[in-house]
């Protein structure tokens, strides 16, 4: 700080607790929701305090779903959310580290063109090429399943770039004495680069597990078994329409498991998380 | 750049490569270009057959008024959402919390969780809270002589969609301008302050100024998030209504795609939205190669 100014610091604290708060209070009401009967609820306004029934709507949802709207269990969809946001991050980490080592220690025709397409890809996303992708995903005959939910996300333009970026910072001294030594590429990549890329690995997993926990358009297109959906999908299929008949107590208690997953995971890994942010969109 | 020591192997690199080439082109290529087939056809009802159109489901598209209404919907949502959650708010919150010595860290903390919540979540979350009848905001809103019901007013839907999304958008506009004031120079600071200038002066003749490369960044990046990201807000909260007022040009798309399965017109649709990704894309790279400058 550059000087003292006591009032500037007590405004600050109170703009960041305000903007605290504010940022906090739909989380607030919606514990508050999930802990209430659906009764209590419909009495306006409801209360503000947590209510008791929260172990009952939790495993109410967790067990056996809403009685009015969508009734699968959401301790399905949540292993069905967190099998395709791993298969995404993973599958993303591995394919596109293997590109990026192939593109940046190696010289061979048509380099420069793999590398452009998997660049434009990022011109590409799933929004602008719905229905096409869709069917061809269908005449694979994947819908309904996790390799539907996943493969067709797991290519990666940012993870190679990223990769490719942290590659070019490697000391070149570090291949040379690897080939002196006798190592052939897969060698080095083994032994060098994979346990050079840890933090890498790190932060793209925090970012690419949030992706892929929090995608909606596409299982919302190709899962059609309830035993197939997200967590997220699944909120969605608990509103009915009308707001006296979605039992918003099980839809807010669905609404924080699918949102505490990968919160914990921002919180918990912030370091990774705040550099995989900032390293994926240069 | 370029590496001085490369591995020679004839087949290893495209072996490595397979994999990530292969998604890209069954996922990514085949379908860009099918759409960009299917954008010039015309198919009956059945989806049986398909006639050449040439571009007259272009043609017909700019005629549509909805279509052009959705243009103007997407215009004013997305400069909504990087107005508000792009510069003022976060840019605020970074400033004080760039100033604060104690608790930098927990409130850090505290503004970045919502980077994870899902849009359709968020969606959901600020829907109930203004949810026309047992919405408590709507209660609060009501006891203040102020009638909420966005189910049937279209200013109000917009809102709402604009709220959720900004909402989720903050925390990741926030970290941003936060490095970016980390990073200006301390000397040119205390420079000003040494000639002077109190602390608002300062922050809009030195920190604001070069501030302006993350701004213009972040602005990019949150028009491309509205464009796209938000589909799930939509489709959790208002779908496009009432009457098309938060009817965005992706859900557009996936509306008239899906659900009224006029296949032609959806894929023209997908065209221009390329389009657009492709101009902001570039947009985007061509400011980045210039960041590096400053």
């Amino acid at each position: 700080m550059v000087e003292n100014r006591p009032w500037l610091t007590v405004l600050s604290h109170a703009v960041l607790l305000a903007g605290v708060a504010l940022i906090a209070f739909p989380l607030y009401i919606t514990f508050v929701a999930s802990t209430l009967t659906h009764q209590e609820i419909l009495q306006v306004p409801m209360p503000l305090v947590p209510g008791g029934h929260l172990w009952e709507n939790y495993s109410q949802v967790l067990t056996a779903g809403s009685h009015a709207g969508a009734a699968a269990p959401v301790g399905r969809m949540m292993l069905n959310s967190l099998v395709m946001a791993l298969a995404i991050a993973l599958g993303k980490i591995a394919i596109s580290i293997i590109a990026s080592f192939a593109i940046v220690y190696f010289r061979f025709p048509l380099r420069n063109f793999f590398f452009w397409m998997i660049f434009v890809t990022l011109m590409l996303p799933v929004e602008v090429r719905i229905i096409p992708t869709f069917k061809v995903v269908s005449d694979l005959g994947m819908l309904n399943s996790y390799v539907g939910l996943t493969l067709p996300l797991i290519a990666s333009a940012t993870a190679t770039f990223l990769f490719r970026q942290f590659f070019l910072t490697v000391p070149d001294e570090l291949a040379e004495a690897a080939r002196i030594d006798g190592a052939g590429p897969m060698r080095f990549f083994r032994d060098v680069v994979l346990p050079l890329s840890k933090t890498s690995m790190a932060a793209l997993f925090v970012i690419q597990f949030i992706y892929g926990w929090n995608q909606y358009l596409w299982p919302l297109l190709i899962t059609t078994q309830e035993s197939m959906y997200t967590a997220v999908i699944g909120i969605k299929r608990m509103i009915t329409g009308g707001d006296a008949l979605t039992e918003w107590n099980l839809v807010m208690a669905t609404a924080m498991l699918a949102l505490l997953p990968p919160a914990a995971v921002v919180v918990l890994m912030q370091r990774w998380f705040v550099k995989g942010l900032v390293e994926t969109e240069k | 750049m370029e590496k001085r020591v490369v591995f020679r192997s004839a087949w290893l690199p495209y072996a490595l490569l397979a994999p990530q080439i292969a998604v890209t082109l069954v996922f990514f290529f085949w379908p860009a270009a099918q759409a960009g087939w299917y954008s010039f056809q015309l198919q009956d009802a059945f989806g049986l057959r398909a006639e050449f159109v040439g571009l007259s489901n272009f043609a017909a598209l700019f005629r549509d008024a909805n279509y052009l209404h959705s243009f103007q919907v997407t215009a004013l949502f997305s400069a909504l959402v990087a107005a508000v959650s792009g510069i003022a708010i976060a840019l605020l919150l970074a400033v004080m919390a760039d100033r604060v010595v104690r608790g930098a860290l927990a409130y850090k903390t505290l503004l970045i969780w919502p980077y994870a919540v899902a849009p359709a979540v968020a969606g959901v979350l600020w829907a109930f809270l203004f949810a026309p009848s047992v919405g408590i905001v709507t209660y609060a809103l009501r006891q203040a002589g102020y009638d909420w019901n966005w189910v049937l007013r279209g200013e109000q839907a917009m809102l709402l969609v604009v709220i959720a999304s900004a909402w989720k958008q903050v925390s990741y506009n926030f970290l941003f301008f936060l490095a970016g004031l980390q990073s200006i120079p301390r000397s040119l600071i205390e420079a000003a302050a040494i000639d002077g200038a109190g602390p608002a002066r300062r922050f809009w003749t030195v920190v604001f100024p070069l501030l302006s490369p993350t701004t213009f960044f972040l602005l990019v990046v949150n028009v491309v998030y509205a464009f796209f990201d938000t589909f799930g807000v939509i489709d959790a909260t208002t779908q496009g209504g009432p009457a098309g007022s938060t009817q965005i040009l992706v859900y557009k798309v996936y509306y008239d795609g899906v659900k009224a399965a006029d296949l032609g017109g959806s894929s023209a649709q997908s065209v221009v939205l390329m389009l657009i990704v492709i101009a902001l894309t570039v947009v985007q790279f061509r400011f980045v190669e210039r960041k590096v400058q400053y």
